[in-house]
């Protein structure tokens, strides 16, 4: 069954028109990259599809159904540098806003929350930052505790955007080794992805994206240099000397 | 002093900008992590047309009346400067430096107009200028508590909610946090403060009681709730004090005094504040370097003892 089935997704910002007739199905417990060079639309396609930039035309379905029907399985790791990090708050309260949805509008977490968001920083080697500020952290601290936020969640299908980017190497393998256990558990995963020299060692799928579908499908399948040469036009140079 | 305190209409207005103040702040803290303070300013003084017309066409200097029009002149200021910005090239804070300079003068205009009509300074309009806290009868000061009140619940009850919208608001429509309800409590709320505020403190220096006391707080503490609370504290503080300050003369204004002592919260802030204030910032940097001449130091005899450990 397809977890997740894009058709036709059109959208812009303005006159920009930035996807065009984008249409792919993702399997379940796939680990997928979304590469595709900068200002491809990747972003955008995240925010499309979790219905945080309005679509002019096309249809998103989640497990056979609306985003609206399916909130609480989907879930969403932003880009790094789309929040403030000056916000005045610790990293065990960042992780906790993963359960608000679970605790209830207008109530307060209890203790199985805080204990709940707690293991979430320990998978992600942060437990002893629970009560750091994040402004105090490190990008790549930053970073996980993002993940932790998402992992929280327990949703089974989960949109990255870039979480391996400007990341130290420790955090790296912890994001990975995380993804792979939540592939494991079943879960499906969309991750943009910006280091090519690394998406055939990480990813089981690929969507190969500029402004449209360039290619999408296994990674030995789709993830091919013609593909990627494709996608980046003229700008990617170390593909036409390889 | 102590007559003007036992005087029951006194101790009431004073009570009003004590809950004004607490209220102004929790917003403030609010359009702060927005990154809005100058929208504050810009609604507020869209508000004195809205003020004036009220009173134009009803005659009376009913507060409710003056809060609706001023609520409605604000919303057209608040919408009109969404407009600019989305349909023209124009930035949003030159919408805005736009919008409260037409609104303001405007307001002045339509202000000498009723003056001349109403006969002299009889309407008693000009008060919604610099402010008049004495100037507030009864009824006008329950009217303002009451709904100071209720802002004050909205930001308490929707805490963790605001936290999450103010912190990550995409993060928030993804767990079904309805963004556009939001939003409107906010600009609800943000409104609902500045006009409730205008009589006492004065169309021009309304905003100030939104922004300093955030910007106060925001040296003293790493907790956004830590923030709201000591915020409402600094506002309630400095509108109560202004009050008290401005009752000891005949005919003083009240939002400059109360502006004056937020500004020496402020400034008691910048200095002293436990998180980022100048002193504490010295202090953390002198103990740094302190430090770093001592492991420097350290330094120069370490290598010694690993060579000395190399060779065994
Ligand atoms: N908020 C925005 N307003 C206007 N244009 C935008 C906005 N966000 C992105 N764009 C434009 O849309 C295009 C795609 O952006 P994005 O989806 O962020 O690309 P990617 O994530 O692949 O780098 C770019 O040309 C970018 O300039
Ligand atoms: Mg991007």
């Amino acid at each position: 069954m397809s977890v997740l089935q894009v058709q036709g997704l059109n959208a812009s910002y303005r006159k920009n028109k930035v996807l065009h007739d984008v249409s792919f199905e993702v399997g379940q417990g796939s680990l997928t990259s979304i590469v595709g060079p900068n200002g491809a639309g990747k972003s955008t396609l995240l925010k499309v599809m979790l219905e945080l930039h309005p679509k002019l035309s096309g249809d998103v379905s989640f497990f056979g159904s609306s985003l609206s029907k399916t909130k609480t399985r989907v879930g969403y790791v932003p880009q790094r540098g789309s929040v403030d990090w000056d916000f005045p708050t610790d990293a065990l309260d960042v992780v906790m806003m993963g359960l608000y949805g679970r605790v209830g509008w207008l109530k307060r977490p209890n203790k199985s929350h805080k204990e709940k968001a707690m293991a979430s920083l320990e998978q992600m080697g942060m437990a002893d930052f629970a009560g750091r500020q994040i402004s105090q952290l490190s990008g790549g601290q930053q970073q996980r505790v993002f993940l932790a936020r998402a992992l929280v969640q327990d949703a089974d299908l989960y949109f990255m955007d870039e979480p391996l980017a400007g990341v130290d190497a420790a955090t790296e393998r912890a994001i990975m080794t995380t993804l792979k256990d939540l592939k494991t558990a079943g879960k499906t995963v969309m991750v943009v992805h910006h280091d090519l020299q690394t998406v055939e060692d990480y990813f089981d799928h690929v969507l190969l994206l500029n402004r449209t579908v360039i290619a999408h499908g296994k990674t030995e399948e789709a993830f091919t240099k013609d593909h990627v040469y494709r996608a980046y036009g003229g700008t990617l140079r170390w593909m036409k000397e390889a | 002093m102590l007559n003007s305190l036992l005087s029951p209409n006194t101790q009431w207005v004073l009570l009003s900008t004590l809950i004004l103040g607490m209220a102004a702040g929790m917003i403030g803290c609010l359009a702060y992590w927005k990154r809005q303070s100058l929208m504050s300013d810009a609604l507020s003084h869209a508000a004195l047309p809205g003020v004036v017309i009220a009173f134009a066409l009803t005659g009376s200097k009913n507060l409710l009346v003056m809060i609706l029009g001023a609520a409605v002149s604000a919303l057209i200021g608040a919408w009109m400067i969404q407009w600019i910005r989305s349909s023209s090239r124009i930035k949003e804070d030159t919408a805005m430096g736009m919008i409260l300079s037409v609104f303001f003068g405007l307001g002045i205009m339509l202000l000498t107009i009723v003056n001349r009509t109403a006969g002299g300074n009889q309407s008693g309009l000009d008060n919604f200028i610099f402010g008049q806290a004495a100037s507030m009868v009864r009824k006008d000061v329950f009217t303002m508590l009451i709904l100071a009140v209720l802002v004050i619940l909205v930001v308490s009850i929707g805490f963790k909610e605001w936290k999450l919208f103010l912190f990550d608001p995409d993060f928030a429509r993804g767990l079904g946090l309805n963004s556009r309800l939001m939003n409107s409590l906010y600009m609800g709320v943000l409104v609902l403060v500045i006009v409730i505020g205008i009589q006492a403190v004065g169309v021009i220096l309304m905003a100030a009681m939104l922004i300093i006391p955030a910007v106060s707080a925001r040296y003293w503490t790493q907790s956004f709730r830590t923030m709201v609370i000591l915020s409402a504290v600094f506002g309630g503080g400095s509108g109560f004090i202004g009050t008290l300050i401005s009752t000891l003369g005949k005919g003083w204004p009240t939002g400059p005094f109360i502006v004056v002592a937020s500004s020496v919260l402020f400034t008691v802030s910048l200095v002293f504040g436990a998180e980022k204030g100048l002193l504490i910032q010295a202090m953390q940097l002198r103990s740094q370097k302190k430090d770093h001449t001592e492991s420097s130091n350290q330094a120069v005899i370490k290598p010694q003892l690993s060579e000395r450990g190399n060779h065994q």
